[in-house]
């Protein structure tokens, strides 16, 4: 890749990080205590929890930093911390 | 309106884990849509976001310096009036930025009357260098550059107020937000960015390296600030308040003892002239924007 | 078409036929002329651009950061003390490869406080990245504007220029001043139109920060693209040349250096004073010439060196002073002699608005004959 004259990039290379092997603990979803608030994708501050067909949430966990936030907020406790085995 | 579901701030960003100012980039473009251009001054943002080759931003980006984020978005907004473009000017930069080494280009900027928003992601503090002190500090907070000390509590300034200065300005509309309830935060850089003229909007971004606490309790922590009434939640229509988020208040205490940068006020003895200034400072905010939800008595 | 006409208006003019979108300003002696001129072509509708007052030149070229960045030409002037405010900016416009035309209306730095003309203020950028053209007189000032923004626009290129004339001595004189007309100025300089901008259709993230594995990459292409601007100067002179008859293909020009035995070297309307006073020697049988430093940055090492090379000793004249060590010009000079047993001596000169005569001039060739460098032209030793 040719160097970008003036230090510019479009956007895409951003991903080539891949955050999740920053963890040490890894959040689980429970999606039978889920409501599907999607609360926990709002306050994600990787913006890595996308719902899926049936209106549930799940991490991307190539980008998940384990960061905890959202099993803190989910109104019903269905998200649990758990040491990473790596 | 923005179409809130879609992500334009990119995965794989160097923000730490739970990071208050990555949520709030994130929030902050989910108001702003793709129909916009953001300034960010060098901080934490702009580092976390942007190592060459890799960027988060999915919208058109500058930085430029640390202070001259407002003169940038002057240029900007001049130019797309010239191409008579449509493009939204966002400056999205931090406490240090905005408070301190940005007041010249920021007062600049607003008594011109640029039609552009201003939105301050809050740290309290030059997180990015390594946590010193800045204008946006709070009263007794420990940084490396307003240490706890045998001779010293602490930062020794109250926080500057940055929406009333700007306010005086003649900004149309002004107002604070959190992380803690960031559909309100949404709503209100919506209506910043839809607002004609230059407006500001002071985001409460707790950071869990600088203030000492697990990256998990960023919303938790955020909430008691405003529940103590050290931060106040509201919006400025032409420098009148028109809305305040009411509280029961909870002390102080309860906010200052979850974070490391106040552990000092409790450990190795507790200070109770100092926690007794914070409070005063809390009751003042209070009164000020008359945050006290007043419970019905029997 | 031909007037007689202040330096700054002239200045002025071609800045407004050069079509800025936006124009930031901010005050300063002896800049004033310019940006108000601007300011009321504005006014009367005579200049379609965004004029921004902005409250500091730091400021105001933050200012033309946003603007060129979004796609518009944009411009700004100053001097000295504005100039040094400006010191962290310039070098961030060039990093960012931004096509900004600045006019500095050269003066000296305080302290002590002066507003009067040396080159000390562009002289001390000479390391941010900006292409630097010194004019001799208005007529090059209004000429090198049309230059700077072709060539900055270049799309090999991609770098800010200053156009510099002497604050007061150029600025504030009335000299007669060729003006193109609006088609020629547009026949010449076509629309801005840059590859990448910030724009919603193609987001581009711009002044991004580079980690030391690759700041010296940035560094170095930043470098490649000043110095091949060398080449794109050229061409642009070139076709200025053949469009409206004023020649600017050459980095330096040479006056009567063809047999001179000293040449001195100078840049600036320092130049038209020295062109007098060779003719004045060169009448009493003496041969001496003048290089003409029309370019400073790039600096045209190899036409100075070619120049010089049947000179019998060159004589640098600098109205600047790098303190601690010598005047900028001789320092460059001195490079681009080394390996050759020309003898050069270098002299400082009309700091601070200092007047500068003709026999002050002698005074240097003499000196220069003695073998005697390294010295400040005019110093009122009993004042000291």
């Amino acid at each position: 890749m040719a160097l970008a004259v003036g230090c510019r990039a479009r956007p895409g290379k951003g991903r080539d990080n891949k955050t999740g092997s920053w963890r040490v603990f890894k959040p689980i979803f429970d999606h039978n205590l889920c409501s599907k608030c999607g609360t926990c994708q709002v306050i994600c501050p990787e913006g890595c929890i996308a719902e899926d067909a049936e209106g549930f949430f799940d991490p991307d966990y190539a980008y998940c930093k384990g960061c905890g936030m959202c099993a803190e907020e989910c109104p019903k406790k269905a998200i649990e911390m758990k040491q990473e085995e790596k | 309106m923005a179409d809130k579901s879609c992500e334009l701030f990119d995965c794989g960003h160097r923000a730490c884990g739970g990071c208050g100012a990555a949520l709030a980039a994130r929030l902050m473009l989910k108001a702003a849509g793709t129909n916009c251009i953001v300034v960010s001054s060098t901080g934490c943002m702009e580092v976390f976001s942007t190592p060459y080759p890799e960027t988060a931003w999915k919208v058109p980006w500058i930085h430029s310096l640390f202070e001259n984020a407002s003169a940038v978005a002057s240029g900007i907004e001049a130019s797309l009036k010239k191409q008579g473009r449509k493009e939204k000017v966002i400056v999205m930069a931090g406490d240090g930025a905005t408070f301190d080494i940005g007041m010249l280009c920021i007062s600049g900027a607003f008594e011109r009357g640029h039609d552009f928003t201003y939105i301050c992601y809050d740290n309290e503090a030059y997180m990015n260098t390594g946590i010193q002190r800045s204008g946006a500090t709070p009263y007794d907070a420990s940084t490396t550059t307003s240490p706890a000390g045998s001779q010293s509590f602490g930062n020794k300034r109250p926080k500057k107020d940055m929406p009333q200065i700007l306010a005086a300005h003649g900004a149309p509309y002004v107002a604070t937000a959190s992380v803690a309830y960031p559909n309100d935060m949404i709503q209100k850089v919506e209506k910043a960015i839809n607002t004609v003229g230059p407006t500001y909007v002071q985001l409460h971004a707790p950071c869990c390296t600088g203030w000492g606490f697990e990256g998990d309790q960023t919303i938790a922590i955020a909430k008691l600030a405003i529940e103590t009434g050290l931060w106040v939640n509201y919006e400025m229509v032409d420098g009148q308040v028109t809305k305040v988020k009411k509280v029961v208040r909870k002390p102080v205490e309860e906010y200052l003892k979850t974070q490391k940068r106040f552990r000092h006020l409790f450990k190795p003895k507790r200070q109770d002239a100092e926690i007794a200034a914070i409070q005063a400072i809390a009751d003042k905010n209070a009164a000020k924007y008359g945050i006290d939800i007043k419970l019905k008595k029997e | 078409m031909l007037g007689i006409t202040e330096g700054s208006m002239a200045v002025a003019e071609a800045v407004r036929l050069c079509r800025p979108q936006v124009v930031s300003a901010y005050p300063i002696t002896p800049q004033t002329h310019i940006v108000e001129a601007l300011a009321e072509m504005v006014a009367n509708g005579k200049l379609d651009a965004d004029y921004i007052t902005v409250e500091s030149e730091f400021s105001a070229l933050s200012a033309c950061i946003g603007a060129s960045a979004a796609g518009s030409r944009a411009y700004s002037a100053t001097t000295s003390q504005g100039l040094a405010l400006m010191y962290e900016v310039c070098f961030n416009v060039a990093g960012m490869r931004l096509p900004i035309v600045m006019t500095i209306a050269n003066r000296a730095m305080g302290a002590p406080l002066s507003i009067w003309n040396d080159q000390q203020d562009s002289i001390s950028l000479r390391d941010s990245g900006w292409m630097q053209f010194y004019a001799e007189d208005n007529q090059e000032a209004t000429d090198l504007h049309y230059i700077a923004y072709k060539v900055a626009e270049n799309s090999n290129v991609l770098l800010p220029a200053m156009v510099c004339f002497d604050g007061f001595i150029l600025s504030h004189t009335y000299e007669p001043v060729d003006m193109l007309s609006q088609e020629d100025a547009d026949r010449y300089l076509p629309k801005f139109a840059p590859k990448e901008r910030l724009d919603a259709a193609d987001p581009i993230s711009f002044g991004m920060y580079a980690t030391p594995e690759y700041y010296l990459e940035f560094r170095y292409e930043t470098d490649k693209a000043l110095k091949d601007a060398k080449s794109a100067i050229k061409a642009a002179g070139a076709e200025f040349g053949k469009m409206f008859g004023r020649d600017y293909s050459a980095l330096v020009e040479g006056y009567h250096t063809d047999d001179a035995e000293t040449v001195i070297v100078a840049m600036g309307s320092l130049c038209g004073t020295v062109k007098d006073t060779i003719d004045e020697m060169r009448a009493e049988g003496k041969k001496v010439g003048l290089l003409k430093i029309r370019v400073f940055r790039p600096f045209p090492s190899e036409d100075v060196a070619a120049a010089l090379k049947k000179a019998k000793r060159v004589a640098v004249l600098d109205k600047n002073i790098s303190l601690g060590a010598k005047g900028a010009t001789a320092l460059e000079v001195k490079d681009a002699l080394y390996g050759s047993s020309i003898p050069m001596y270098d002299y400082i000169i009309g700091l601070g608005g200092r007047d500068v005569r003709k026999k002050d001039i002698r005074e240097a060739v003499a000196l220069a004959e003695q073998g005697k460098g390294g010295q400040y032209i005019g110093l009122r030793k009993e004042v000291l």
